[in-house]
């Protein structure tokens, strides 16, 4: 995707999503439809002793380049059980899960742990931030990860020099070396944004990045997620049960009992 | 790279990890340590023991002889030709031991060496182990003058002689005061002698030759013409005198030399008051002794000699200085009435010593071809095969040790693989995250494993350093504990070490370390298993 192209566009909301369905058009001239993440008809059951959960029942699912893409639907709906999916976290029961043009659910572990540390970009309900570490570590946790111990440590400065940056871009430029236990709840999330866009992702998977925040924080979290969008061209999938911040994005998704109930407001 | 920073995270954060830690390192220093004291004491021990014994020996069992040593000395030679360096024939004869303490005889089973004092010396550590130190350079059965060891006071020729005039005095004393008590002779016998104190016990006349000079003078009516004359106008004396010069002078003659074993003259004991050890000796060199044997042929006869000590031999084998004694061979020979039928002596073992390097178990095999038992009554053995019993034992008691040392340390894995379940129960939530973060179920096991890892290398490291801190000053340990407790660790009456022997064999030391290591490494095995089992969407629902 363009990202100029898309940087030069004008900022309002609606202006927007025309010039990406504008974008999308051209897109779709030049080569066929290009969903970047694609389910389809996937099934998920969990198994609570004797009881089978059927959690996800058929759901087809798709995201194109550059959407922004967001999943509602009431708590146990099955939201972050897709996402997870989605992610590589976790492998469908029955059903298919296609990244690009390549089917990621029934990869080789070492490959699918590829996929989520390059390619996609995670950000989750509860955070989830290493406590032993700082800010800036947990930001680079994904670097360590995917580099050896030799690599990195050439490579250091470089690495820190990226961390930095995106604790700036989310704001947290001044917490560096705090720990997660002495950062707010906000600054928890965005240091996960950090820590999700640190390996360059093409998809950013966000589950209800707003969810545990006040109204305020959770502006801006979505600004700075918009911004992400539409400067950087990361695509992303955003689970949340607020409608409101649900609007804002190019498509939703309701999730009822396991299927897909779709709503695009893009048509609106 | 995030293994190493969160292994080094675990390990800087987790204390109860420490436990496990000192653990190892106890566990190891101890191996150190144990493995170090057992190997001096079987390095010296095997010194001592191969040393004594020569390297192999022809022997006729029991009391049997061999009949024309010559003969069999030069068969010898030439079935081992190169191998061999030197050849030595000895008589080994069990025998009894007489002693004297004032005034009553003591008697000591002893195994009696007859030995070439030219040859014996090459075949076994010998002559270092003897007192006197020009036996030292070369060993002969004579009385000295001096240069015995400091510990044993005066002795030799100026104690003999200076006995032989005090016993004669003495005799005389009483001679003079027949028909007065014994006991008033007593009181001035101490008066007039110094040797109480400068030999710490009071000799007491009772060598075979005061026997004899009684027989001669025992009649009492004799006795008491004498006790009645003036002094010095004793019609016989001279006569008995020069008699003795002719016979024995016991303050210029000496009797065959004998070499005692260190142990069967000395006796430790500990001062009940100080606390101390002390030295007491039964015999001295200068002193006479009685021993009685067999004769050789058969069957054997008791025959009786009168030896002067000559000279302690101590090895400090304990085994030995307490059974050994060495005598001339042709004395011996001649007390034995060894003789084969052509007139040459016999023996009863021919030692040999072999070049350094030489295959000892290939020499066995020659001579055993040479002289096959079915045919000749031989028995030939090497040092191991007659302290094979001992080497296995003590081979044994290291095996066991190590076995039980090791034990300690797998209680440690034990405690590794408690603390890192803990660790992993505890992280969940943060193997969870990792895993989410693209971190493959690998590099979460050898989290663990590396954490595990440098567990063990620590833990082994200081107890490395440790145990060798502690073997390089085990003797000042020793003695503080000596000091703490007011026991002796090494009790000098039963062992003849005063220094704990030490040896630091650089392989076991990394055996050990190794050892160690692994077994951290295997009790982390489990736990880096299940971190690496867990899946990603279940742990990050851990709470
Ligand atoms: N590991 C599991 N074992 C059993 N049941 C599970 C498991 N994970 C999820 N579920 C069930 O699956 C259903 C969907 O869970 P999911 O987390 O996807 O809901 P959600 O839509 O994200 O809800 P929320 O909005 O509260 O986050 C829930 O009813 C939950 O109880
Ligand atoms: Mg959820």
């Amino acid at each position: 995707m363009n990202k100029t192209a898309l940087a030069s566009q004008e900022s309002t909301g609606k202006g927007r999503r025309q010039s990406v369905a504008y974008a999308r058009g051209n897109l779709l001239t030049a080569k066929s439809k290009a969903p970047i993440i694609r389910a389809v008809d996937v099934y998920k059951t969990y198994q609570k002793g004797r009881l089978k959960v059927p959690v996800l029942r058929g759901v087809d699912f798709q995201v194109e380049q550059g959407e922004f893409s967001a999943i509602i639907g009431q708590s146990g709906s099955g939201k972050s059980t897709l996402l997870h999916l989605l992610g590589t976290l976790d492998v469908p029961d029955q059903g298919e899960v296609f990244f690009g043009e390549e089917r990621i659910d029934n990869l080789k572990a070492i490959k699918r742990d590829r996929i989520r540390n390059q390619e996609v970009g995670m950000i989750f309900q509860f955070y989830h931030l290493l406590p032993e570490l700082t800010t800036l570590e947990n930001v680079l946790t994904p670097k360590m990860i995917s580099t050896g111990a030799f690599r990195y440590l050439l490579n250091r400065r470089q690495y820190i020099e990226r961390a930095r940056m995106l604790l700036e871009l989310v704001g947290l430029g001044h917490r560096l070396n705090h720990k997660p236990r002495e950062l707010s709840g906000g600054e928890m999330q965005r240091t996960a944004i950090a820590r999700a866009l640190i390996s360059d992702p093409t998809l950013l998977l966000a589950d209800e990045p707003t969810g545990n925040l006040d109204s305020q924080t959770g502006k801006d979290i979505m600004d700075l997620l918009q911004r992400l969008n539409r400067d950087e061209g990361v695509t992303i999938v955003m689970v949340t049960h607020d409608n409101e911040i649900a609007s804002q994005a190019d498509s939703v998704v309701r999730l009822v009992e396991g299927r897909v109930q779709k709503s695009r407001n893009q048509a609106a | 790279m995030y293994k190493l920073m969160l292994a080094w995270r675990y390990l800087r954060t987790r204390y109860i990890a420490l436990a496990s830690i000192v653990s190892v390192t106890l566990g190891v220093a101890t191996l150190v340590v144990v493995n170090s004291v057992m190997s001096g004491f079987t390095h010296e021990m095997h010194k001592r023991l191969h040393g004594i014994l020569s390297d192999m020996e022809l022997m006729s069992p029991g009391l049997g002889e061999i009949y024309e040593p010559r003969a069999h000395i030069e068969e010898i030679r030439r079935a081992l030709d190169e191998d061999l360096e030197a050849l030595s024939a000895v008589v080994r004869v069990p025998a009894l031991l007489h002693q004297t303490v004032n005034g009553r005889m003591i008697t000591q089973q002893i195994i009696l060496m007859g030995i070439d004092d030219q040859t014996y010396s090459h075949v076994s550590d010998f002559t270092p182990y003897l007192l006197n130190e020009q036996n030292r350079k070369q060993p002969d059965f004579q009385l000295k003058k001096g240069g015995y060891d400091g510990r044993l006071g005066e002795v030799g020729w100026p104690y003999r002689t200076q006995k032989a005039e005090f016993e004669r005095e003495q005799r005389r004393l009483l001679e003079e005061a027949y028909g007065s008590k014994v006991t008033q002779a007593q009181p001035e016998v101490k008066a007039e002698g110094q040797k109480e104190s400068e030999f710490a016990f009071v000799p007491i006349p009772v060598s075979p030759p005061v026997l004899s000079t009684d027989d001669e003078s025992g009649n009492p009516q004799q006795a008491a013409g004498d006790s009645v004359m003036p002094q010095g106008a004793d019609p016989f004396k001279a006569v008995r005198e020069s008699e003795h010069t002719q016979i024995f002078d016991p303050a210029t003659q000496q009797h065959p030399g004998i070499i005692l074993g260190m142990a069967l003259a000395n006796r430790k004991f500990r001062d009940p008051e100080t606390g101390d050890v002390r030295d007491v000796y039964i015999n001295v060199p200068g002193d006479d002794i009685q021993i009685t044997l067999p004769t050789g042929g058969s069957p054997p006869r008791p025959t009786f000699a009168l030896c002067t000590v000559v000279d302690f031999y101590e090895s400090k084998m304990h085994e030995y200085d307490s059974t050994l004694a060495f005598m001339p061979l042709s004395e011996l020979q001649k007390i034995r009435q060894m003789f084969g039928p052509d007139g040459e002596g016999t023996v009863s073992s021919i030692q040999i010593k072999l070049k350094p390097g030489a295959d000892l178990e290939a020499a066995k095999e020659k001579l055993v071809a040479m002289f096959p038992p079915d045919i000749y009554p031989y028995q030939i053995q090497t040092w191991k095969d007659v302290q094979r019993p001992l080497l296995a034992a003590v081979q044994l008691e290291i095996t066991i040790l190590n076995i039980l040392l090791f034990l300690i340390i797998a209680v440690a894995g034990f405690g590794i693989l408690a603390t890192f379940f803990m660790i992993v129960v505890e992280k969940t939530k943060d193997i969870g995250i990792l895993k989410a973060l693209g971190a493959p179920s690998r590099g979460v096991m050898s989290i663990f494993l590396s954490y595990g890892l440098s567990l063990g290398f620590v833990g082994a490291g200081a107890g490395i350093v440790l145990g060798l801190l502690f073997v390089s000053n085990i003797n000042e340990i020793a003695g503080l504990v000596e000091r703490l407790t007011g026991r002796e660790v090494f009790d000098p009456t039963i062992y003849y070490f005063s220094e704990i022997p030490t040896i630091i064999d650089p392989f076991t030391v990394v055996w050990i370390a190794v050892g160690a290591m692994a077994i951290a490494v295997l009790a982390s095995v489990l736990p880096a298993r299940h971190a690496a089992k867990l899946h990603p969407v279940e742990a990050l629902r851990y709470e």
